[in-house]
């Protein structure tokens, strides 16, 4: 047993965000207690397909640079982030790469050895590596194996099958938190210095999604009505190019675009021809026609809404249904073996090879770009003004070393409102803005885990911590946690079980359909406001949810009933927040305010739960866009207006 | 004994792929359930509606919704394992009509094209059942901590790129790479036996995925520093000579990991450790 005296840190969640920050905090010395409901090797990240961006050699000789690269991330967040963290990990990517590839990590090769690099939605650079088309499998194994070798060494201790229950606060500091084994469903409290929130996404609260069964979001909910705040909880990634299915939506990777994938219909309405025998003239490369800057590789919320558009406004989708063919049928052997990952998903899933007949996909919630607010301690590059324009090819207004962004180190960075509870990787709400940039997921998870892992080592070095917290303000969180079991168990069972109105299931389900409708491609205040009372509705249904299994033995049924729960808060503020924007960013589309308002709206949705009334409050606050100005972000459509305003912009 | 890989599935006969799947049609899951460990297993049958494009999962979140038998019993849902359901992280691994595969990647069109067909959910038997369809796969693990199967870096801190690799040897390794610890060499393995006590698990067989994990990291520039400790442990009780060279494992591997060439080629390589070691090299 650890001493009293002795420094710990608890990480939850064991994806790519988790483990690099269980690997830094471990390396320097602090142990490191790692929960995740999963055993950490399967964790969502290794869903991550296309591949992970840095500035590297060949780009940098081509005109690239680590500024170009956050350039184009704070363009295609729309000026949504703040600027200085984004700054950060553009900065380090380079070594991340570095790193990972000294970890054995198979990167693609060039003949001579080098590592390979392919293009991405975003750039006109080829910056994205990659190891096939599972990129984020084997960064997660990477990270793993580098976990597995100081568990070993005893530096970390795994927690796996364990659920976050709730972060123990005491006196506005985090000092722990409850969990729960979910075999022996034991509950209990764990002491620490700090606690890392790395637990992902929340793609379950619409449904379908092309995220894992573990990715309900429930983790940071606990946190949110804790008390940590969220940012920018309605910017959700919608991606262009997902295989529908019976229980989920699958990824069709970037990748198969970056590689040379086609998006087209049959220009004729109603086209009932094999797509093989639609003669070339007769398809619509809509994207390319529309975007012949960035063609098919334009950013996700583009290629989504453009998607959407030809198939529920235009009625060209593919035997008039809700799909666009994504072509592959025209690229080299060689091509396909590089994709093979992902092509055989589509092959076992949909039954039909790519290699020879077009994909049939459709757009798909993918990722949150919300999630917890966190802060972040400014570093020395602060220029005098925000620069508007810089020329790819022009050099790197300023040179590449890390600490420029962020002051490496402070407790400030990737720290939530509460001190000590920390959240790194798609759990928090920084760098993407309104909008995330193929590959520079896997990206921001790492960053996270190496360079804000720093922080929490600064923050466990600088405060008392955990010791001398009475063990009565743990216990007090333990029986809050038994307390709520209770409550769920002693309905199971009861009323009619089979009646969807009580059933966890259909409330789930309603929830998901809901949020798909009201809160994805297309907003509006109507369906929004609408989307709020059905919420709210299932929120009382809740109450009286009926458990099917009162088993206190690995009691999925509860497990799962009480994330719903949980779920139902993160979605209503994910409701609320698109309702309070009232303007057009990135991902978030108003249909009754389709223009972005950078008076207005240029700033973070910061989202408070008040505990008394179980709500969420919308207010603004300011982002930090010191570094540039915003300018139209058009991406060269080539359409009237627009491509006039286009002109001004330097991305073009 | 070993059912794994001969054991015809149920519901599709030779040719059936040829038929188109019957639209609507219900298919019974004769699942084997086990409310924890130390408790008897017992068979219980749900009648499922196929809905378009159905999975095993599809299927158990049916039954989830409102688990009544088919002689309409209400009981409990059954339990089970899963995450990305895409087949990349291994979870959902269960033998499926006797046969070992993802669930998430089984589809009920070519497994139970017709009405009536019955399709039977076993958890794996290799691993100590949690609960019904769940085992614990914990001594996986614990057996790549074993070939200590990872890069020895000198820490995170920034040393420059790793070594420079030919396009071959990324795709050797990459395959390799791609293992995701689902078990299914495991459970097809007549020498892999369930173990129970933790204690016994350095003395019992490794397994292939352990040996083909030691073969990816002693192809490493880097990684091949431990190769002399991986190859000591192999050469041990429950290493490489344990294999019956039986060749199951190869067979019902998703990923198509060439796992008996890397037992041949760890046999080969603790043969020449052992020789090295004999004349104290």
């Amino acid at each position: 047993m650890p001493g009293a005296n002795e420094k710990r840190v608890i990480v939850v969640g064991g994806g790519l965000a988790g483990l690099a920050a269980s690997i830094r905090v471990a390396e320097a010395g602090v142990p490191v207690d790692l929960f995740s409901v999963v055993p950490v090797k399967r964790s969502h990240s290794v869903c991550a397909q296309g591949g992970i961006n840095a500035c590297n050699d060949v780009a940098r000789q081509q005109g690239y640079s680590e500024y170009e690269h956050f350039d184009e991330t704070i363009y295609g967040g729309d000026f949504q982030a703040d600027q200085h963290p984004v700054l950060e990990m553009a900065n380090m990517a380079p070594r991340i790469i570095d790193l990972l590839d000294r970890m054995g990590v198979p990167f693609n090769r060039t003949s001579e050895g080098y590592r390979d690099l392919r293009l991405f939605g975003g750039s006109l650079f080829k910056r994205t590596h990659f190891a096939g088309a599972t990129t984020g499998q084997q960064l997660l194994y990477g990270l793993d194996e580098q976990t597995r070798r100081y568990e070993s060494e005893g530096k970390v201790t795994k927690y796996e099958f364990w659920e976050f229950l709730w972060p123990v606060v005491v006196d506005g500091k985090c000092v722990g938190i409850v969990a729960q084994d979910q075999r022996t469903m034991q509950i209990r409290s764990f002491r620490a210095d700090a606690v890392v929130m790395a637990t992902g996404g929340n793609g379950l609260v619409f449904g379908k999604s092309t995220q894992s069964v573990i990715c309900t979001g429930a983790a940071a909910a606990r946190c949110y009505q804790a008390g940590a705040w969220m940012g920018n909880p309605e910017m959700i990634q919608v991606h262009p190019t997902a295989i529908p299915g019976a229980d989920k939506t699958r990824l069709m990777s970037e990748s198969a675009r970056g590689e040379g994938g086609r998006v087209w219909v049959p220009r004729n309405k109603g086209d009932a021809r094999r797509p093989k025998d639609i003669p070339e003239g007769e398809r619509y490369y809509f994207l390319e026609e529309r975007y012949p800057k960035y063609k098919n590789l334009v950013p996700r919320d583009i290629a989504t809404r453009e998607i959407f558009s030809i198939c529920v406004n235009d009625g060209l989708g593919v035997g008039g249904q809700r799909q666009v063919y994504l072509d592959l049928t025209h690229l080299p052997a060689s091509t396909h073996h590089k994709l093979e990952g992902i092509l055989e998903i589509y092959k076992k899933f949909a039954g039909e090879d790519p290699q020879f007949e077009p994909m049939r996909i459709f757009p798909s919630v993918h990722y949150s770009m919300g999630g917890l607010y966190t802060s972040f301690a400014k570093g020395s590059y602060n220029p005098a003004e925000p620069r508007t324009k810089h020329l790819s090819g022009s050099g790197a207004p300023i040179g590449s070393a890390v600490g420029q962004g962020l002051l490496p180190g402070a407790p400030a960075n990737a720290m939530t409102n509460i001190p000590g509870l920390y959240a790194f990787g798609e759990v928090n709400f920084a760098y993407h803005g309104a909008n995330r940039l193929g590959a520079n997921a896997l990206l921001s998870c790492i960053f996270d885990g190496l360079f804000c892992g720093m922080s929490v080592l600064g923050h466990v070095a600088d405060g008392k911590g955990a010791a001398g917290v009475a063990q009565g303000e743990y216990d007090r969180v333990v029986a809050q946690e038994e307390a709520k079991v209770k409550a769920l168990t002693d309905n199971a069972g009861k009323g009619d079980s089979a009646s969807p109105e009580t059933n966890p299931y259909a409330i789930a389900k309603e929830m998901g359909d809901e949020m798909t409708e009201a809160c994805t491609v297309v907003r509006s205040e109507g369906r929004l406001k609408q989307a709020l009372a059905t919420l709210s509705s299932l929120k009382e249904r809740f109450k009286r949810v009926r458990l099917k299994d009162s088993a206190i033995w690995t009691n999925q049924s509860l497990l799962y009933t009480r994330a719903v729960g949980d779920m139902l808060t993160v979605a209503e503020a994910i409701a609320k927040g698109s309702l309070e924007r009232r303007e057009s960013r990135g991902a978030h589309y108003r249909e009754d305010f389709k223009e972005r308002n950078d008076d207005a709206f240029m700033k973070t949705t910061l989202a408070k739960y008040d505990p008394a009334t179980s709500s969420t409050s919308i207010e603004f606050v300011p982002i930090d866009a010191t570094l540039i100005k915003p300018t139209a972000r058009t991406y060269g459509k080539s359409e009237g207006a627009v491509s006039t305003k286009a002109a001004a912009s330097p991305h073009n | 004994m070993s059912t794994q890989t001969s054991a015809p599935t149920t519901g599709q006969p030779a040719g059936a792929a040829h038929n188109p799947p019957a639209v609507g049609r219900s298919v019974v899951f004769r699942i084997k359930r086990c409310q924890g460990p130390g408790q008897a297993s017992y068979w219980q049958d749900f009648k499922v509606k196929i809905p378009q494009n159905a999975n095993i999962i599809s299927c158990l979140q049916q039954i989830a919704l409102d688990p009544v038998t088919t002689d309409g019993t209400r009981t409990v849902p059954v339990v089970w394992d899963s995450g990305c359901l895409e087949e990349v992280c291994g979870s959902c691994t269960m033998l499926i009509n006797g046969k070992v595969r993802q669930s998430c990647s089984c589809l009920l069109d070519a497994i139970a094209p017709n009405e009536g067909d019955v399709v039977t959910l076993e958890p794996m038997s290799k691993f100590p059942v949690v609960r019904d369809l769940w085992v614990d796969r914990s001594r996986l693990f614990h057996n790549l901590a074993r070939v200590k199967a990872w890069v020895p870096i000198d820490g995170t801190y920034n040393l420059g790129s790793g070594p420079r690799e030919t396009p071959q040897d990324q795709e050797t390794r990459y395959v390799l790479s791609t293992c995701m610890s689902c078990g299914c060499c495991l459970e097809a393995c007549p020498q892999f036996n369930k173990e129970e006590k933790p204690a016994d698990w350095d003395h019992a067989f490794i397994g292939a995925h352990a040996i083909s994990q030691a073969r990816l990291f002693n192809t490493h520039g880097t990684g091949r520093e431990l190769a002399p400790q991986r190859l000591e442990v192999l050469a041990g009780r429950g290493g490489v000579n344990d294999c019956g060279n039986a060749q199951n494992c190869v067979k019902v591997c998703p990923k198509k990991i060439p796992l008996t060439e890397s037992i041949a080629a760890i046999g080969r390589a603790v043969t020449i450790h052992k020789i090295k070691q004999f004349f104290g090299a």
